[in-house]
């Protein structure tokens, strides 16, 4: 079974995001991009299926900017056999949007034919955590979102799904889409003769017009700010004082 | 303009609070029906129609929709989104789950996680965990959104809308539902809750979480956790507050132990009143915190339950 992992490059989880004074978006140069946090998830689950003989090859795919590539490197170098960059934007600024994602992917699948596509349950720049759903639902294939635990077992995936009272265990047949959430394992780091020889593995390229997929934006950004800041607060003394203050307040 | 709103439920009982949060949101936009699809859901189709401003209740009684499975929920929206102009369902699990494959089968975009409404085109919501908030117009002939609860004042009862019975899409069969493991609790469900009380990894083990437990059940809060303390296993996975669990705005959040990274902040810095009590004076909590108290959690929690 052939697994296909859809990664993005994103600002890097760590980095304080600055609102461009001008209210047109974040500021994106020169600041760190990384591999999406749940994305790393993804890939790492694919390779785990693949020691266990489950995958027979994890294809990872991305879309963007040029530089993406360097995401897809990155997930070569954690063990997938190879990557399909589809280039869609020219400016690391144009985030294109869920809904033509999905229709990229759902044109890389029907030319891959996964058995199964795992991705990750939100990109942490958007937020949108729609992208699986979305290409489920352009394939018409069953969606198993915010996985902690993937079996697969013959023509069917039996997924422990991250609900809000708990967990929610469900089976999907096969093709599926898997969205990973963080619980789902702790990746890997690339070791540096993985990260050489990365450098060596297919990297075929795209382009957003080779799929025939229009990817202008469905909602358009009329403004972007800074949220509201809070008020600067106080450091108390002691436990007693703390609760006079929250009386005070009418906290409690 | 006409508002579909999906009522949240928890088995067949309406989750009343997430569901009133959403409609504030909705009537700002137009005219709401409810749609109410679940198994044995007459009670949760009733309690919907009181709640004030709902025109009508559309009630999908059927095991296809006793789980919450995308896969039937979705087609059974989409067959009914002809005569609506937007789609709405509170930001929960179960319709993050379903409303981008609504959308997508619709082919518009989605917009998740709301947090204001300007008009009937254009929305707010947040974007890179909290950090920028982004107005955007929508041009699709089909606005699907998901509603941060968080953001909007439950709306009261005081209605008495009708409820009308529709027949189910069917299930196609492609997910099954095996079991649920629901985590028990007799505390304030987290989202809902006026009191927060949160751990982090300086709690250091789940038997040291009862003292949270116990700072929480003297203020009647709703116990959380930050993702460290989730993923060593000191908190089931339910109470991780941030960007990617649950996002909260209770009057008081009570930080213990935790140091406030951006993916936790996100998930709690519109809380009204935030203390944070951490040995680390350099913790970043500090810079969103009313009132800080730089001291042990060990010695400082227990002395703040036993003086409540």
């Amino acid at each position: 079974m052939k697994v296909l992992v859809p990664v993005k490059r994103v600002i890097d989880y760590n980095v304080k995001v600055r609102v461009k004074a001008d209210g047109t978006g974040v500021d994106l140069a020169n600041v760190k991009m990384s591999m999406n946090p749940f994305d790393e998830i993804a890939v790492e689950e694919a390779i785990r299926l693949k020691e266990k003989g489950v995958a027979t090859e994890v294809v990872v795919v991305s879309i963007g900017v040029k530089q993406a590539q360097e995401t897809l490197r990155t997930a070569l170098a954690m063990g997938a056999d190879r990557a399909i960059l589809v280039v869609a934007a020219d400016d690391v600024h144009t985030d294109i949007e869920p809904l033509a994602v999905a229709k990229i992917l759902a044109k890389v699948a029907e030319a891959e034919q996964p058995g199964l596509i795992l991705s990750g349950k939100q990109a942490i720049d958007n937020d949108m955590n729609a992208t699986g759903q979305m290409l489920a639902a352009l394939l018409g294939w069953p969606q198993a979102t915010f996985a902690s635990k993937v079996e697969i077992e013959g023509e069917k995936a039996k997924v422990t799904r991250e609900v809000d009272g708990g967990h929610q265990v469900i089976e999907v047949k096969l093709p599926a889409i898997v969205t990973a959430d963080l619980r789902l394992n702790e990746p890997r780091y690339a070791s540096l003769p993985n990260i050489m020889k990365a450098k060596k593995k297919p990297l075929e390229e795209k382009t957003a017009a080779d799929y025939g997929v229009d990817v202008t934006p469905r909602l358009t950004v009329v403004k972007t700010a800074e949220p509201k800041g809070r008020s600067a607060g106080i450091k108390v003394g002691s436990v007693d004082e703390l609760i006079a203050k929250l009386k005070d307040v009418g906290a409690i | 303009m006409a508002v579909l709103l999906i009522a949240e439920l928890n088995g067949a009982e309406l989750a009343t609070d997430a569901t009133a949060k959403a409609l504030t949101a909705a009537k700002a936009i137009g005219p709401v029906t409810v749609l109410v699809a679940g198994q044995g859901v007459d009670a949760a189709a009733a309690a919907a129609a009181t709640l004030d401003g709902v025109e009508k209740v559309l009630k999908a009684d059927d095991a296809a929709y006793a789980h919450g499975l995308a896969e039937p929920l979705a087609d059974l929206v989409v067959s009914l989104a002809g005569g609506f102009s937007h789609v709405v369902a509170p930001s929960t699990a179960s319709a993050k789950n379903a409303l981008p494959r609504i959308a997508a089968l619709l082919d518009v975009m989605v917009l998740s996680d709301v947090t204001g409404v300007v008009d009937a085109d254009t929305f707010e919501r947040p974007i890179y965990a909290g950090n920028a908030i982004q107005t955007v117009k929508s041009s699709d002939k089909v606005k699907v959104l998901t509603v941060r609860t968080a953001a909007f004042g439950a709306t009261a009862a005081g209605g008495a809308a009708p409820v009308e019975a529709i027949a189910a899409t069917g299930d196609k069969g492609a997910s099954v539902w095996v079991a649920d493991e629901v985590v028990k609790s007799d505390r304030p469900e987290l989202t809902s809750a006026k009191i927060v009380v949160s751990g982090g990894r300086g709690v250091g083990s789940e038997e040291n979480f009862a003292l949270i437990e116990g700072l929480a059940d003297k203020l009647g809060a709703a116990v959380g956790a930050s993702r460290a303390a989730v993923d060593s296993g000191y908190a089931p996975n339910d109470r991780q507050v941030g960007q990617t669990g649950k996002v909260v705005a209770p009057n008081l959040y009570v930080a213990v132990g935790i140091s406030g990274a951006i993916q936790h902040l996100a998930g709690m810095k519109d809380s009204k009143v935030i203390v944070a009590i951490n040995k680390d004076e350099e913790a970043p909590i500090f810079q969103v915190a009313d009132f800080g108290l730089v001291a042990d959690l060990f010695d400082a929690v227990p002395e703040l339950t036993s003086k409540l």
